[in-house]
């Protein structure tokens, strides 16, 4: 194998599996480490320098850092991140003067962004400070998008919302509430904004085409149509017994408002078994921790309407086997009728586009989406880009504030009459973590501790009222245990292979055997000459030049490293060094790399 | 000195031993040795033999004397019996626990002060005696616990770390086990496992006392150019005269493709060490043939490094004494002490 180039910021990105498995690449166990030394309002601003919301997401997000996180390969559960950011958000101080400045003198160029939602208020977050003037149309009297509409004030305190929008609307955003966007075509022909941003989400929840639907209209409802009319609350009651259709997150979001506004017997259907559902496994234990009931294997067949009132809902129970190309068919085994008062239809949520018009340059495909840049974000008209769910249908907020984000350098670019398709790079800085003979600046002894379980507010209390928050947060022993876990990724095993006098320090002090020294082989055949077999192909291997003594290399599996540091503490030559990888992340207006005679002599 | 404690968590992809036991059971506590030190690379060496030999940790005993080295048998096998004696008096420990009970697996480690200066006596019997232990003789030239004067196994010309050059001749361990006797003389290097190990295996198997001198790095004091002990220095100038191979019993069938080539000696328990002279019609069981190669090397500031000599026939302690097989704790009492009648009985048979 080739050594490996360290200096490529994507090969230690890639080590720090929560960072490179955010979409926003958040700084992980950097800001977790600023928890642990008490620093809320510092780990807070880090977050928000690449996620934006750090309140909102230590409660809402779909987390996708922690399944990639390298304590479940370790020992099987994540560490909470997504908790910890929440004890950032809950225990900071007050921000304002450390937030983006925004210039008294504009630049001049006026940028619409069409919702209030995620991505939209990200690209007003990352051009404010530029100078730009944003203008924000809504078609609610409030900003937030679905973020406030769709998830229920239980699990996300409107007070924590209206604060991190404000953060933002607060730079000085022309906000028009109550201002839907009929016409893309007269916003465009009235010429006066230099871009259009399109960040108004998949508003439209699918329906359920079976008999009965139209005579059960007025008890039957559409997810998230439902949960806003909860919102504003046009909506305040529901019948006793329920039945939510869909086992995604928007379900879990049905069955638990129903539960707190009359609904007592509340019933969610699945048309599969449980390893298919969709919602994520904490939403679900939260679900039937307040009683709702989860049934498995039924699709429905038709509402079962008497004298034009809905009594119920048949469904077939059905039984999945895959066919020989491993899709899975269901074969009717039985049918049966459920009970109810009432049905929510959580089965999925579409875009709707009925107010860009087909003739203005922008290209629709098949399904009635625009066509739209996977990288830049433009449509096929220049100056009009989408992100958020608007472009390619439901994803979650984390993904929204990266396209917001996106799309902001895309129409800074664009505004400067730079080609939008040349990205900003990567930047990243290494520093040793050496403080003396043994001792590190980060806490590298392994924690043995097991995940810490999330305290909810007893269920008693928590029906009183809509508004009360379920999950209480860490208390600061968890918060303790907690950012103990986290083993560091982000500071990196360099090695420099000049210094090495192969030894076999390193190797014999390993805890979990990821190092061996060994003659250069193909990376198949490397892979299972290793002291331990690296068998996880998706984790690297971290490859040594040649080394002085008897040009073998030094071959580390990346896979279960936990940044310990034994390696180098036993290093006799420091040949092994504990480095911080910082990743520098380019924003609007903010590249990590300057070139300039000086800059230029240090890299090469 | 390390001072973070060794995580926990194991490999979930390493499989567990015959006994059930993974590599992490058969550790002592972690090394207050110098970061680097080629000890600390024999005692890696030491727990992988015994984790791949399925050897129970309660089964063996390990014994040492004073110094860096001796200082090693804390960091492996951890549920292992022990005893650290005096300064070079491990021999006499290892030969009296060996005689009370012959059942244990005995390994002693010692360095070349504790074995070639004050212990020289001992070592000396130990192989006379054929004392059935593996004895590693970690060897690096300086004694390292008293800031690295030159120790008896110091080559002429040597230089200390301070630049005076050694003017004493240096004596061998190899080639003074191959003239005392020694049934198992071996010689490897710290920096290279894929030697070492087979031959830990071969000597913790062999019936008799094993010898194996192991080139041993001193980082701190005799790691410097101009020292003949060091890892690059020991890297040039090593001479490897045998390839050997271990094979215990269970797994021969396996092995089978290695045979062509290599020459095999079963051991008494039926596994089989196999060899394959890299050095020219190189002979490991003949004595005198192997100590010739080894002075003629040595004249020119070479090592021999390998299975230097093997005689897996040999007569052991318990065999020139034709003593019971079982270990004395485990007899009965009337056998072990069978009263003054007997006593009376035997003495009656001289007077």
């Amino acid at each position: 194998m080739q050594p490996t180039d360290a200096s490529n910021p994507n090969y230690y990105h890639k080590v720090v599996d929560c960072q490179w498995g955010c979409p926003a690449h958040t700084p992980v166990p950097e800001y977790i480490r600023l928890i642990g030394q008490g620093r809320f309002t510092e780990s807070y601003m880090l977050n928000r320098e690449s996620n934006v919301f750090p309140g909102i997401l230590g409660r809402t997000c779909d987390r996708p850092c922690e399944p990639v996180c390298r304590r479940v390969r370790v020992e099987d559960e994540p560490v909470a991140i997504c908790r910890l950011k929440r004890v950032a958000s809950d225990l900071r101080g007050d921000v304002t003067d450390l937030l983006p400045t925004v210039p008294e003198q504009k630049n001049g160029k006026r940028i619409a962004l069409i919702g209030a939602g995620p991505a939209s208020l990200t690209v007003a977050n990352d051009l404010m400070p530029l100078g730009y003037g944003c203008v924000l149309f809504e078609k609610m009297d409030r900003p937030g998008g679905l973020m406030r509409t769709n998830i229920p004030s239980f699990r996300l305190p409107g007070s924590v919302l209206d604060d991190e929008i404000g953060m933002i609307v607060d730079m000085g955003v022309e906000v028009h509430y109550n201002h839907p966007i009929d016409s893309l075509k007269e916003l465009l022909d009235e010429a006066e904004f230099d871009a259009v941003f399109i960040g108004t989400g998949a508003p439209r929840g699918k329906e359920l085409s079976i008999p009965g639907r139209e005579e059960g209209g007025s008890n039957i409802h559409i997810g998230i149509d439902w949960l806003e009319s909860v919102h504003f609350e046009h909506i305040d009651s529901i019948g006793e017994q329920v039945l939510i259709i869909g086992v995604g997150n928007t379900a879990m979001d049905c069955c638990r408002t129903a539960k707190r506004i009359g609904g007592k017997n509340v019933r969610v259907v699945a048309r599969k078994g449980r390893t298919h559902f969709k919602a994520s496994p904490w939403e679900l234990d939260d679900a039937e921790e307040e009683l709702v009931e989860i049934v498995e294997n039924h699709s429905p067949s038709r509402f079962v309407l008497e004298n034009g009132q809905l009594v119920g809902v048949e469904f077939d129970i059905v039984e999945w086997a895959p066919d020989e190309n491993g899709r899975l068919l269901s074969t009717k085994l039985d049918s049966t009728v459920i009970p109810c008062d009432d049905v929510i239809l959580a089965i999925g949520q579409d875009n709707a586009f009925p107010w860009i018009e087909r003739d203005i340059g922008i290209e629709f495909n098949e399904w009635e989406m625009p066509t739209v840049d996977r990288t830049t974000f433009q449509t096929t008209r220049e100056g009009v880009f989408v992100g958020g769910d608007a472009a390619w249908g439901p994803e979650n907020i984390i993904w929204a504030v990266e396209h917001g984000h996106q799309a902001a350098i895309s129409i800074h670019a664009l505004c400067e009459g730079d080609p939008i398709e040349e990205r900003p790079s990567y930047g990243m800085n290494l520093v040793s973590q050496k403080m003396g003979l043994h001792s590190w600046s980060y806490g590298s002894a392994y924690d043995e501790s097991g995940r810490s379980k999330m305290q909810h507010v007893e269920l008693v209390e928590r029906f009183k009222a809509l508004e009360v928050e379920v999950e209480l947060g860490f208390d600061a022993e968890q918060t303790a245990v907690e950012v103990a876990r986290c083993l560091n990724c982000d500071v990196q095993t360099d090695f420099t292979s000049g210094l090495c006098i192969e030894c076999d320090a390193c190797i014999d002090v390993c805890p979990v055997y990821c190092l061996t020294m060994t003659a250069n082989a193909e990376e198949e055949d490397l892979r299972l000459d290793l002291t331990a077999p690296a068998e996880n192909t998706d984790q690297d291997l971290y490859v040594s030049a040649n080394l002085p003594q008897t040009a073998r290399v030094m071959v580390k599996d990346e896979d279960l490293c936990v940044h310990c540091g034994l390696c180098a503490e036993r290093c006799p030559t420091a040949a092994w060094d504990m480095q911080k990888f910082e990743l520098l992340i380019p924003y609007a207006g903010k590249p990590t790399w300057i070139e300039t005679p000086e800059t230029a002599l240090t890299t090469s | 000195m390390t001072q973070t404690a060794k995580p926990s968590v194991q490999h979930p992809g390493l499989k567990p031993n015959k006994l059930g036991l993974t590599r992490r059971d058969y550790e002592g506590s972690q090394s207050t040795l110098c970061a680097g030190c080629g000890h600390d690379s024999i005692t890696a060496a030491i727990i992988q033999a015994f984790f791949e030999l399925d050897m129970p940790p309660h089964r063996v005993a390990k014994l040492s004397g004073i110094g860096c080295s001796s200082k090693t048998p804390t960091y492996f096998l951890s549920d292992a019996h022990g005893f650290n004696s005096l300064h070079g008096r491990m021999p006499s420990i290892a030969t009296g626990a060996n005689a009370a009970n012959g059942t244990l697996s005995y390994i002693g480690i010692s360095g070349d002060g504790d074995s070639l200066s004050i212990g020289f006596g001992q070592f000396s019997h130990a192989i006379r005696r054929n004392v059935n232990m593996l004895y590693m003789l970690e060897n690096n030239g300086v004694y390292g616990l008293t800031k690295g004067q030159f120790s008896a196994s110091a080559d002429v010309g040597s230089k200390a770390k301070r630049g005076e050059a050694n003017q004493m001749r240096p004596i061998d361990p190899a080639s003074t086990a191959l003239a005392l006797g020694a049934s198992f003389v071996a010689r490897s290097f710290s920096g290279d496992k894929k030697q070492l190990l087979p031959l830990i295996k071969a000597g913790l198997t062999h019936r008799g006392f094993a010898l194996v001198d192991v080139i041993s790095p001193c980082v701190t004091f005799n790691d410097h150019e101009g020292s003949t002990k060091s890892y690059a220095h020991t890297r040039d100038h090593g001479h490897k005269v045998v390839e050997t191979d271990f094979v215990p019993l269970l797994h021969e069938i396996q092995a089978e493709q290695n045979r062509e080539s290599a020459t095999a000696v079963t051991m008494h328990d039926g596994s089989v060490v196999r060899f394959k002279s890299v050095a020219e019609d190189y002979d490991p069981t003949d004595r005198d043939a192997a100590y010739a190669h080894l002075k003629k090397l040595q004249s020119c500031g070479e090592v021999a490094t390998g299975l230097l000599f093997i005689d897996p026939t040999s007569m052991d302690l318990h065999e020139f004494e034709n003593t019971v097989d079982e270990s004395l704790v485990g007899l009965p009492f009337d056998q072990l002490c069978p009263g003054s009648a007997v006593l009376d009985d035997l003495q009656s048979r001289w007077r």
